[in-house]
């Protein structure tokens, strides 16, 4: 394997370590709901320290059930995800067309291989 | 980091509302002039944009016993400067707030502010201080991107402090119990989007240097990212 390939490997093992240790550790078996989302511990404090208030505005839309929510929150991580490897695809796929464009003309022009290899980096974009 | 819908008292939400907007209009236009001037930069602003998207849809388990998400904003904000982040930061708050309950409109302001503003440009301004020292790429994207996060959690603290102070230990109480909330929970989520920050990173050093260099990232001429990584070079 190439030192930079495991250097990333590494990387997200660490990502993944830092997440999986305090549930390992069983960090939250302190709280009554363990590990749920900060943004519902802060509105537990808001009705703390101000037990009067009342949301003034509701969602336009609310996802009927958790499955629902958890379904669009995929979403979300998939068109990330998905335009995030389509970026790296696709720059990985050119540099090995240039590559070959480029071996390609090398024996019959000479090293410098301007024909292809130039023309498809200077293409502004696909 | 998401302030709930309708929790924040109306002045609030209006105030913060106000003063995230300018600085989501400069962004529309410089995220505009950049792809006019730079058409072969849509595609790494889409990736910008795509990181944050993913990242703040990861819920994490925290050292607190509570989940929180990264907010993926100090990648595009060290490529491309903060402005255009106030834009993308703000499609993602919207696209949260709308289909998945999270955050909310009357919010909108708020959570922009903490997330598409204060996040990138805080971590935009620790990069460019380490890169002026000399401190290699990597360090400083890390940095850069830790900071991003970590400070948005911390200006989402101090909003709620503002609006919500305790009834007997005030500003500071409420400081304390909304940071201890967030802040503290956020810290090893910072470290992992630090991490995966500096990986994308790499990856973008291995696949588009001539995208890095003419973005300043990597210095020009440079015949490795090794070398890339002495300079700070000025934008």
């Amino acid at each position: 394997m190439k030192r930079s390939t495991r250097i990333n490997l590494l990387l997200l093992l660490a990502v993944a370590a830092l997440a999986v240790l305090p549930l390992v550790l069983g960090l939250g078996d302190h709280k009554e709901e363990p590990f749920a989302g900060a943004d519902g511990e802060a509105e537990t404090a808001i009705t703390e320290l101000d037990p009067g208030y009342e949301p003034w505005f509701s969602p336009l839309y609310e996802p009927p059930s958790g499955e629902i929510e958890s379904a669009l929150f995929a979403l979300q991580a998939a068109i990330g995800a998905g335009v995030l490897a389509y970026y790296f695809g696709l720059r990985r796929g050119r540099r090995q067309g240039e590559a070959r464009a480029l071996a390609r003309t090398e024996p019959e022009h000479g090293p410098a291989g301007e024909g292809a290899g130039d023309e498809s980096a200077s293409r502004p974009r696909s | 980091m998401h302030i709930a819908e309708g929790f924040l008292p109306p002045a609030h939400a209006v105030a913060w509302g106000a003063a995230a907007a300018p600085f989501v209009i400069h962004g529309a236009r410089s995220l505009i002039r950049e792809v006019r001037e730079h058409p072969e930069s849509t595609l790494l602003l889409g990736a910008s944009g795509a990181f944050t998207f993913v990242l703040s849809a990861l819920k994490l388990p925290s050292v607190t016993g509570s989940c929180s998400h990264p907010t993926g904003t100090g990648l595009g904000a060290i490529l491309f400067r903060p402005p255009v982040m106030a834009v993308l930061g703000t499609i993602t708050l919207l696209f949260q707030s709308l289909l998945l309950a999270h955050g909310g409109l009357t919010t909108l302001g708020a959570n922009v502010f903490s997330m598409a503003v204060v996040g990138p440009w805080a971590g935009y301004a620790v990069y460019r201080l380490l890169r002026r020292y000399d401190v290699p790429l990597m360090a400083a994207v890390f940095c850069g991107a830790f900071l991003a996060d970590l400070s948005t959690y911390c200006v989402t603290t101090v909003q709620l402090a503002l609006a919500f102070p305790d009834p007997g230990s005030g500003f500071l109480g409420a400081l304390g119990k909304f940071g201890s909330i967030f802040a503290v929970t956020q810290i090893p989520l910072a470290v992992s989007e630090g991490l995966l920050t500096v990986l994308v990173m790499r990856l973008l050093v291995q696949s588009s240097k001539g995208e890095l260099t003419r973005l300043g990232v990597l210095v020009a001429g440079a015949a490795s990212a090794r070398a890339g990584e002495r300079k700070a070079v000025a934008r």
